[in-house]
């Protein structure tokens, strides 16, 4: 899944770097080099991959708790392997991303004491409820949809370790993708109350998911300076756009209705006119208050608390063993 | 159902039950390596519920699959053993019950796998592998746990009193294993305590812990007598089947 733009207005501190430097870093990633962790680079560009790569990594682990929700009550043994291996595979991207991240000099810890205080963000998405069993055929069509959109472009991404992580997340989201797709179309053609439910589903999903693009690109400070450096390589209403068009027709191929009555093909623009998006909701759940944000973050807490005797017992043990093989030799 | 019919959802049962507990851990376990293994765990037990459940329908004949078999049985249809019905608990509990049960089950496959039906075979023959796998996590948890903190050792202790007497359970042989034996089928359950004794003895040495005393056990499982804990694990896998009757999915 995906870690929404949320870099608000805060532009990055300035530092004092040599201009040369600067100057030879900007033309690298201008000709589409990928930047290493050994090269040098600004500041501001190693901070805000850390926090984007970070945020990234946090959506993945916070995405595991609403499909996890499903995972005791999926509806039959197929289904249920299917979401266990999806939620796997969530689990492992972060891992993926944290690992990238911490080549940029932050450890795990430190971003996951970041995320459990507060103060990383996650995507705004995993705020929300999931109260049926379509929202898991929903979040893998719409969410993870989105996802596919954000995350294509980011597998050229100029800092090369997150461009890496990326190709080889995109492959297994698309594969989310269709199967969150499948689970929908199956309901759809289902009985009345699978459709309702189904329906319901895309009322309540359909919004959230075009924030997931993050704010309209005129309120969006960060995006130029991202694209120069091509940690972002299309703007937040380009991918909203594309996200709509590909989807509403999907939604239409299976019956459902999606939830806006302001939709409609623009003939001239070739692409589909949209309502507004409810931005202060958006803003709201960026500032945490999200329908099940204390939620979310009370169990991402208990479960790092509850867990820390484990840890402690493992690093414990493993300084005995490698203090007992010492005295060995 | 016949005996073989029963041997195998007998298995079907053990592995998806266990699933199902392990799910439960899902986004909520100590380290992230830790949710990706135990998930891991999870879903080989769900596929090898998946492959068993629907053989047990098959050698039943009377139409039922491996979901009609998961979602539309009751408690006392439930055939598991005790053991992987119980609960959670912290992660000290789960790893002594996967500690129990993963070297059962390996030696189990390992026996079946050469048994004389394909069927059974071609299952165990492939599952060994995955439970292998579980058996040596498991022991590596025992251990990290056993020989770590003053406060993982008291919980690894206590997660093994709690599991022990549910340990008998899983090499009793009744009329079913009996049946299924003779048939060459199935395995002989009581000749790989030795097996599973050794194993548990090294882990549980090299844990720096003691062997928890011999108890009375509890028995029942196989046919259908349960703990309270199996209930409620039904009443919520089983939910959406039950609510929307005749549903697919």
């Amino acid at each position: 899944m995906y870690t929404t733009d949320m870099s608000g207005s805060k532009k990055a501190e300035a530092v004092a770097e040599d201009p040369a430097k600067v100057a030879a870093f900007e033309a690298r990633v201008a000709n589409d080099e990928f930047i290493e962790p050994k090269d040098w680079m600004p500041e501001a560009y190693r901070k805000t991959l850390v926090r984007q790569m970070s945020q990234h990594a946090h959506s993945e682990i916070v995405g595991m708790l609403p499909e996890g929700n499903w995972i005791t009550r999926a509806p039959n043994l197929r289904r249920k392997a299917i979401l266990l291996a999806k939620v796997q595979d969530e689990a492992g991207h972060g891992l993926y991303l944290y690992s990238a991240a911490e080549t940029l000099g932050t450890s795990r810890d430190e971003m996951t004491e970041a995320l459990l205080s507060g103060k990383a963000k996650y995507s705004t998405i995993f705020n929300y409820p999931t109260l049926t069993w379509a929202d898991i055929g929903a979040i893998g069509w719409l969410v993870d949809g989105a996802a596919i959109m954000n995350q294509v472009p980011l597998q050229r991404t100029s800092y090369g370790p997150y461009a890496r992580a990326m190709v080889r997340i995109c492959k297994e989201e698309s594969f989310h993708q269709r199967q969150g797709y499948e689970i929908m179309m199956h309901l759809a053609a289902g009985t009345d109350a699978q459709k309702r439910m189904a329906q319901d589903a895309l009322n309540r999903w359909w919004w959230p998911s075009l924030m997931m693009f993050g704010p309209p690109d005129d309120k969006s400070p960060n995006t130029e300076q991202s694209m120069r450096w091509r940690i972002k390589r299309d703007t937040n209403d380009d991918l909203r756009q594309k996200f709509v068009d590909i989807t509403v027709p999907q939604a239409e191929a299976i019956g459902l209705t999606v939830p806006d009555d302001k939709l409609k093909w623009n003939e001239e623009r070739g692409a589909y006119d949209f309502g507004d998006v409810d931005w202060e909701e958006f803003y709201a759940v960026v500032k945490g208050e999200g329908p099940v944000a204390k939620e979310r973050m009370q169990a991402r807490v208990k479960a790092w608390e509850d867990g820390a005797w484990v840890r402690d017992a493992a690093r414990v043990h493993a300084e005995k063993r490698a203090a007992a093989k010492l005295a060995a030799e | 159902m016949d005996a073989l019919a029963t041997y195998a959802l007998r298995l079907g049962d053990d592995s998806l039950i266990l699933g199902q507990r392990l799910g439960e851990w899902c986004g909520h376990a100590p380290a992230l390596e830790v949710d990706l293994s135990l998930a891991n765990v999870a879903l080989d037990q769900i596929g090898q519920a998946t492959h068993f459940l629907n053989l047990a329908g098959e050698i039943e004949g009377a139409g039922r699959d491996g979901d009609k078999l998961a979602f539309h049985r009751d408690v006392m249809d439930f055939t598991n053993c005790l053991l992987v019905e119980q609960q959670n608990g912290d992660f000290a509990q789960t790893i002594a019950r996967q500690f129990l049960f993963s070297h059962y089950q390996e030696l189990m496959f390992a026996a079946l796998a050469a048994s004389k039906d394909a069927r059974f075979a071609a299952i165990a023959a492939k599952a060994v592998k995955e439970v292998t796998y579980h058996a040596t996590l498991a022991s590596d948890w025992v251990v990290r746990l056993g020989d770590g903190t003053e406060e993982s050792r008291a919980r690894m202790i206590a997660g093994l009193d709690w599991m022990w007497r549910f340990a008998d359970e899983l090499f009793e042989m009744d009329d079913v294993d009996a049946a299924a034996l003779a048939a060459g089928v199935g395995a002989d359950k009581a000749a790989l305590r030795g097996a599973w004794d050794q194993r548990i003895d090294l882990a549980l040495a090299d844990a720096t812990l003691a062997r928890p005393a011999a108890r009375r056990p509890v028995l029942g499982g196989r046919t259908g007598r349960h703990s309270e804990h199996l209930g409620h694990l039904l009443s919520e896998m089983q939910f959406l089947q039950r609510a929307y009757p005749g549903a697919t999915w």
